[in-house]
């Protein structure tokens, strides 16, 4: 049916090159039959005359130039799709993993997606409840939502996400969020934490994996996020779920972009990290989101490990510009053992405001939330101070916030990976640590708000 | 036309051969689904073809057609209100034609082909007409009297002209020239990597009112100026660009989102049309056209965006207008410069950026200006340029950052200390300048008041006294500085807080017109002139760092705009009666 190339001609890390083929397109997916009959997978990268550079979703290890052959399927890497994927466990390559039936696809779906028109968009405005008060307050997550966790290693990360996946819930609705979970280039232990947790609270049921370990070959990541992504649109637009992506560790993924792009001797931007490197972040990123036409949403959580805590690294950085916020680890709270160890102020998440107020969350939300911020932010400011020349060089005032920073790290920061506080909970709480200070400091809240709940 | 076949395909960067008589730069259709592409590179007959869409299943031995014409943009009514992307496609037809995502070789009049509009002629038969020339106007919508020009270069007589109404390929009159009869139509065509004409470069001397106080009062940009705002992520660059596009007093306002998020495209178009524009009282969207190419839109028509969108801009300004454009981000801009450079295997400069990305950089900045028209009633056009950038970990050492410092006048440094402290918008008023300032100068002291670069000038002053003194308070404590000192620290406080920050969710806040800028930084300066004397008469400075009337200052900015007036009086009352009361005040 196809026609078998005998013409490999080099094989360099994850490249082959093969020659004097016909018709061969761009991006197009290729087979490569090993000598003892295994397939092995692979794409084409460039078409240079009748020459292919050809990239290889699997380890190179015995490809042999004289009796491997390699056929073109006409088609690009596609990922058959199905609500009978809920519950199971796939590879990288979206292939079934779990000794379970064969997936009959109810639709083939090519895993690069097609962008979504802006025009077509519907902007994320309904509030998710995390359970968890530095989010559910302070940097509140929206259904279609983008919002990263950035992490370092040895931080808790895996925990606060099977937290938000246990959790998250759209209130006044029943609806439960499918969960959708790439495991990029992580350890056994890492994964096996995750599908443990989904099994331990049922999730599992209404969960699809794709496993790509760190023993896996490193080429593979590249595709994991995408066939996960392609489960995760067919779920949310066709069948009108709302479904929430976990991803981690993008670093990996990042890491094996950088593999190949060396392989091809392009030009580096960053840090040897190839100068497309946000475009492709970006194609994979913004699949995430509402569009007109479906009721579903994709709400995706990435996770990724700064390298040395740097938030300047460049797959945070790009990730950052993408993403509509970010939830920042930090080391410093956690050596305190306050759990999740969210670091505060550098937080963010850009779509909040959109979805708190009357209505949604509570009147009192935006308010009360620019309140907190800025009094522990002046309040690390004046302990900062504090440390340099002791507390009596404090004035009372400066003393009254550095207090409160204080209770506030230790009360609505620090709640365990296993408390759900309701959003009302979470603001009565920062009611009550607001009280630590002067009723007149509360300029960020509005006079009849607060005359209401002080 | 010229046909030639494909011999290579390296993602958006496609070769063919049998090229030779295509020129460069014209667009060219890529394969069976004719995608939309552009020559950027000859070598004998081998063209290097940048790609507009996604080239995935493009091969060897595949048809590339020629055009003969390079990318162009089309210039007529039906611009406004409306979203295209980076080649000027209709995403909102596009939507209605193929569904929420864009499919490839889709290709659709950027203006509505079907739609009539009234022309209402104002040239006559026999009139001599020369490029610019007004032939008549539509009233694109309540707001918008589009000006139907005669394209630059024409040269001629009207032999026909008639009102009526036309859509906007119709013939609506003649014009007899040197080279015979030419039909007249509402829409022409412009190559978007060419400037428009214009008679003449006037410097500029009016600022563009923003609404913004840390534009307007600290940091002013000039109508037909330049601006750049760089900021790392999470420094609020997309709200203060928003912010931008909604209150400038421009009369049209072109948003690029270049390799930006969708979702902001999304919000613009659906929180434009709920706005007032403070000028007209019509909703903002009339004046507004949104160019989008999202981040996950193809990479190459990202770099052709922000060209799409200063064409439409100098064409709009050419009607003797005003016009914003606000490109979000240039660094995106770069970054596809970037990539196709190093497709087509050219010598890397700075971090992998071609070395020819400041000379482009500055052509587009270059196309900002303040104009005398072309045309023969010598119309004044203003088309002022603002980008923001986004530097890698927000360092600004960066080459785009350093390329675009080197052209722009007016820099808004974004900082992210700023924004954890939840001062917005983040702009530090250390670092940022504007060097329009002086040459504006005498418009505000003629226009809103004639103290306010005074104003402005002591209110700099007491900033940077601000910061000289926190590094002493930092060494020794606040104990051990004087009263007077003191008193700087708790106004630069106040003008921080009450001043410089601005609410961009607060209706009364989100827009300062300048009189109200003036008065509530002049609010300020009085409470430090009262308290001054106050400390002279022997007040305790800790009693007056507490004066409840300084939390009432703290609400002033969000007075209703309407009567602010009478609450400012009353808080002037209020400060010399505390003053008083604590043993100082006049």
């Amino acid at each position: 049916m196809y026609r078998e190339y005998r013409t490999i001609e080099e094989v360099a890390g994850p490249l082959m090159l093969v020659r004097d083929v016909d018709g061969v397109k761009y991006d197009e997916l290729g087979e490569i039959v090993m000598p003892d009959g295994e397939i092995r997978r692979c794409r084409v990268l460039e078409v240079n005359g009748s020459d292919v550079l050809v990239q290889l979703f699997e380890a190179s290890s015995g490809l042999n130039l004289e009796y491997s052959k390699v056929r073109f399927t006409g088609h690009g890497v596609q990922l058959p799709v199905s609500r009978e994927m809920l519950g199971r466990v796939f590879n990288g390559m979206g292939e079934p993993i779990d000794d379970g039936a064969k997936i009959i696809p109810e639709a083939v779906r090519d895993v690069n997606g097609t962008p979504i028109n802006p025009a077509a968009r519907k902007y994320p405005s309904e509030f998710i409840q995390t359970g968890v008060s530095t989010i559910d307050g302070l940097n509140t997550l929206v259904r279609g939502q983008k919002l990263p966790i950035f992490s370092g290693s040895g931080l808790p990360h895996a925990n606060l996400a099977a937290q938000i996946a246990r959790q998250a819930k759209v209130r006044g609705t029943d609806e439960k969020f499918a969960v959708v979970f790439a495991a990029i280039g992580i350890t056994f232990e890492e994964a096996d934490f995750f599908i443990s947790d989904f099994k331990k609270t049922g999730a599992i049921d209404r969960t699809v994996l794709f496993i790509n370990l760190a023993s896996d070959a490193a080429i593979e990541r590249i595709t994991t996020p995408k066939m996960a992504l392609t489960a995760a649109e067919y779920l949310a637009f066709d069948c009108n779920m709302h479904v929430l992506v976990i991803m981690t560790d993008i670093t990996n993924y990042a890491e094996a972009l950088r593999e190949v792009s060396a392989a091809r001797k392009e030009v580096p931007g960053r840090r040897g990290y190839p100068g497309y490197l946000y475009t492709d972040l970006a194609t994979m990123y913004e699949r995430a989101g509402r569009r007109e036409g479906s009721d579903g949403s994709i709400t995706m959580i990435p996770i990724l490990t700064m390298p040395e805590d740097d938030k300047t690294h460049p797959i945070p950085d790009l990730t950052g510009y993408i993403t509509e916020g970010q939830i920042i680890l930090s080391r410093d709270i956690y050596r305190k053992g306050y759990l999740p160890p969210v670091d505060v102020l550098p937080s963010l998440s850009r779509l909040k405001d959109k979805g708190i107020g009357e209505g949604r969350t509570r009147e009192d939300h935006s308010g009360t939330m620019n309140q907190l911020f800025s009094a522990y932010a002046r309040g690390k400011e004046a302990k900062e101070l504090m440390v340099v020349l002791g507390e009596s060089a404090l004035t009372p005032i400066d003393r009254m916030y550095a207090k409160f920073a204080d209770e506030f790290e230790a009360r609505y920061v620090n709640q365990g990976f296993y408390e759900d506080r309701t959003i009302e909970q979470t603001l009565d709480l920062g009611w009550e640590l607001l009280h630590i200070l002067p009723k007149s400091e509360m300029k960020r809240i509005k006079p009849a708000i607060l005359e209401k709940y002080w | 036309m010229t046909e030639g076949r494909i011999v290579k395909v390296s993602g958006p960067l496609v070769i063919a051969e049998g090229m030779r008589e295509a020129n460069m730069f014209d667009v060219v259709r890529v394969g069976e689904q004719n995608l939309i592409g552009e020559i950027i590179e000859m070598h004998g007959d081998r063209a290097s073809i940048q790609v507009y869409e996604e080239t995935a299943g493009i091969g060897r031995g595949d048809r590339v057609v020629s055009t003969g014409a390079p990318l162009s943009v089309e210039l007529g009514p039906g611009m406004m209100e409306n979203i295209y992307d980076g080649i000027q496609r209709p995403l909102v037809a596009i939507k209605n034609q193929v569904g929420p995502n864009i499919t490839r070789g889709i290709d659709l009049p950027a203006l509505d082909r079907e739609k009539k509009w009234y022309f209402e002629a104002t040239a006559k038969r026999g009139d001599r007409i020369t490029g610019g020339d007004v032939y008549g106007i539509v009233r694109e919508n309540e707001v918008v009297e589009h000006k139907i020009m005669a394209p630059p270069g024409t040269r001629g007589r009207i032999e026909e002209l008639l009102s009526g109404y036309y859509t906007v390929t119709d013939t609506i009159g003649k014009l007899d020239t040197d080279e015979g009869e030419v039909p007249i139509t509402l829409m022409q065509r412009w190559p978007v990597r060419k400037a428009r004409p214009y008679k003449e470069k006037l410097p500029p001397n009016e600022p563009l009112i923003t609404g913004q106080r840390n534009v307007d009062s600290m940091f002013p940009v000039a109508k037909g100026g330049t601006a750049c705002i760089p900021g790392p992520f999470g420094s609020g660059k997309t709200v203060v660009q928003h912010q931008l596009a909604k209150w400038s007093d421009a009369d049209f306002v072109i948003y690029i989102g270049c390799g930006e998020r969708g979702n902001e495209m999304t919000d613009v178009l659906q929180e434009f049309p709920g706005i007032a524009d403070p000028k007209t009282g019509s909703s903002l969207m009339k004046r507004t056209v949104l160019i989008a190419n999202t981040s996950d839109m193809p990479v190459a028509a990202r770099e052709a965006s922000v060209y799409t969108g200063i064409t439409i801009a100098e064409y709009l300004r050419d009607m003797g207008c005003s016009v914003a454009v606000i490109a979000d981000s240039t660094s995106r801009w770069a970054e596809a410069l970037r990539e196709m450079s190093g497709r087509l295997e050219e010598m890397p400069g700075e971090e992998g950026y071609p070395a020819y990305l400041t000379s482009r950089l500055a052509q587009f900045y270059e196309r900002a200006g303040m104009v005398k028209c072309i045309g023969s009633d010598d119309r004044i056009g203003a088309l002022t340029a603002i980008g923001a950038v986004s530097p890698p970990g927000g360092d600004i050492s960066e080459p785009v950052s350093q390329a675009t410092l080197r052209i722009v006048k007016v820099f808004w440094g974004l900082d992210s200390a700023l924004a954890y402290r939840r001062h917005f918008p983040a702009i530090n008023w250390l670092n940022s300048y504007s060097l329009y300032k002086d040459r504006l100068a005498p418009w505000y002291e003629k226009n809103i008041a004639a103290d306010w670069m005074d104003q402005i000038t002591e209110a700099m002053r007491i900033l940077s006294a601000e910061a000289e003194l926190d590094e002493i308070v930092k060494l020794v404590g606040i104990d051990a500085l004087s009263a007077s000192d003191r008193l700087t620290l708790d106004v630069a406080q106040s003008v921080r807080e009450d001043f410089l920050q601005q609410d961009a969710m607060s209706p009364d806040d989100s827009f300062c017109p300048p009189e109200k800028q003036h008065d509530l930084l002049g609010l300020i300066l009085y409470f430090r002139d009262a308290a001054a004397c106050a400390i002279e008469g022997g007040a305790d400075i800790d009693a007056i760092s507490t004066l409840p009337v300084r939390e009432r200052i703290g609400r002033a900015k969000s007075a209703p705009t309407a009567d602010y007036k009478r609450e400012y009086a009353e808080i002037r009352t209020e400060i010399d009666a505390e003053l008083s009361a604590i043993g100082g005040g006049r």
